[in-house]
């Protein structure tokens, strides 16, 4: 058995400090449920497939499944709970609803996430990179069609801000 | 799911990751992305005692071009490859490095990592060994840079010693009549490909084939180079009686084996198309001509 020692996990959560002892192995999406209840995040295959998991780790998306908690110390992570400001819905999430780009809600986190992640670096995408941004995402209720709207949607809005 | 418990170290440096390798001893394995070793302990199917993180080792993820060569540093994200203007440089890179998986794995997945695990259907593998590719790799003993062909000995086996760590990959541009394509074909985003076909070109003139590379992966222990295509092709006019006959070769190299992807008659099928097709977009690019390639899969 090897000498296990927890580690100490220090990051920054939808801009609050939060830190933690954990166990290495801990992966990163378990640290944010269990250790930091922050259960906004979905553990979905826990395979690197279906990215129900995505978190942004210092502005880029991962998959918090296939990562250990401790090589994200010292990082800035947002998570679902950081999209909304005072109350209000985030563009994206607020698109999402609006164009019924959700339906049981499970993979829906990761997915805004993914939006946001392309929205931030391409404001205006085209089909094509919409599709790609959204290929390590899997919804089993809705097909995608109306999760490309709200991206679409969610895009115009942003810009106009 | 959880991996087998183990310890966790980082290193600040090259020469503190390689004495911690020799400290912690063989049972120790580092980790760069993460985004194969992960999964693969997760599913019990790696074991090590101790993880040496290469997360927090600064300067190891440059991208850079010098006298004709690209340099990747072990650590550079095939985000980062995607996204580099020094790297667009090559388009059979680019390829490669903007449909491996999808965006969070390739937000995280790095270059060095995936030579290093040499997984038989890994992307870069098939795709640098149609360049002159050579992997510098830092030890005790210092620095020995090898040829990526040698670098690469078996399925998940390189020719690294346990307390050795790739440092830096480096590629040499190809000359400007020259053009490659990496055709990956895939049954969704984040899955490995079924089939993989890489292939640069050096043309003589408008239609002639000076130099040819041909590489199929996913259908191996490793990469295979399919020379006989290469033969097929190299000296000759490209024409669909070469660019068939090259496919053919290319068919017949193929050791795939039949699994949930395909059976190992699709695959062989499966390869023939992506070298032809490859060698279509390959030639096309070597002319000029601007296109896209790389992976496909439904609903791209």
């Amino acid at each position: 058995m090897p000498d296990v020692k927890n580690i100490l996990v220090r990051i920054r959560v939808n801009g609050e400090q939060r830190e933690a002892m954990a166990e290495p192995r801990t992966l990163l999406v378990e640290f944010l449920r269990e250790q930091l209840n922050l259960t906004g995040t979905h553990i979905g295959c826990d395979t690197t497939y279906c990215g129900a998991c995505t978190v942004l780790l210092n502005g880029r998306t991962v998959k918090s499944c296939t990562l250990f908690a401790p090589m994200a110390d010292g990082g800035e992570i947002t998570t679902v709970e950081g999209l909304a400001k005072n109350g209000e819905l985030h563009p994206v999430q607020k698109a999402f609803a609006e164009c019924h780009g959700l339906q049981c809600g499970y993979c829906t986190p990761g997915l805004l996430l993914s939006s946001l992640h392309l929205l931030t670096r391409t404001p205006k995408p085209t089909d094509r990179q919409i599709r790609k941004a959204i290929a390590g995402n899997t919804c089993r209720c809705t097909g995608y069609q109306n999760i490309f709207k709200a991206i679409r949607t969610a895009a115009a809005v942003m810009e106009k801000r | 799911m959880y991996a087998y418990p183990f310890s966790y170290h980082r290193a600040a440096s090259l020469e503190e990751a390689v004495k911690l390798l020799q400290q912690l001893g063989e049972d120790a394995r580092l980790i760069a992305g993460g985004q194969s070793l992960i999964p693969l302990m997760k599913m019990r199917l790696a074991r090590p005692s101790a993880l040496i993180d290469l997360n927090f080792l600064k300067g190891l993820d440059g991208i850079q071009r010098h006298n004709g060569e690209l340099r990747f540093g072990a650590m550079a994200r095939h985000a980062d490859i995607e996204n580099s203007g020094v790297a667009a440089a090559v388009p059979i890179l680019h390829d490669c490095a903007a449909g491996i998986a999808d965006v969070q794995v390739r937000n995280q997945g790095t270059i060095g990592g995936s030579l290093a695990e040499a997984d038989p259907s890994g992307d870069w593998g098939a795709v640098l060994l149609t360049l002159e590719t050579s992997v510098r790799c830092f030890g005790p003993k210092g620095e020995r840079t090898v040829p990526l062909a040698e670098f690469l000995k078996d399925a998940y086996t390189t020719i690294l010693r346990h307390d050795e760590i790739v440092h830096e990959v480096i590629v040499k541009v190809p000359p400007k009549n020259s053009g490659g394509a990496y055709v990956a074909f895939k049954r969704s985003a984040p899955v490995y490909a079924t089939v993989s076909a890489a292939v640069q070109l050096t043309l003589d003139g408008k239609d002639g084939c000076k130099d040819a590379r041909v590489v199929l992966g996913c259908v191996g222990l490793t990469a295979i180079r399919a020379r006989d295509a290469e033969a097929a092709l190299r000296g000759k006019p490209l024409n669909d009686k070469t660019i068939q006959a090259a496919a053919e070769a290319a068919r017949k190299v193929a050791e795939p084996q039949s699994d949930m992807r395909g059976s190992a008659d699709y695959k062989r099928a499966l390869a023939a198309a992506l070298v032809k097709r490859a060698i279509g977009i390959a030639a096309r690019r070597a002319r000029g001509e601007d296109l896209e390639a790389g992976h496909e899969y439904a609903g791209r």
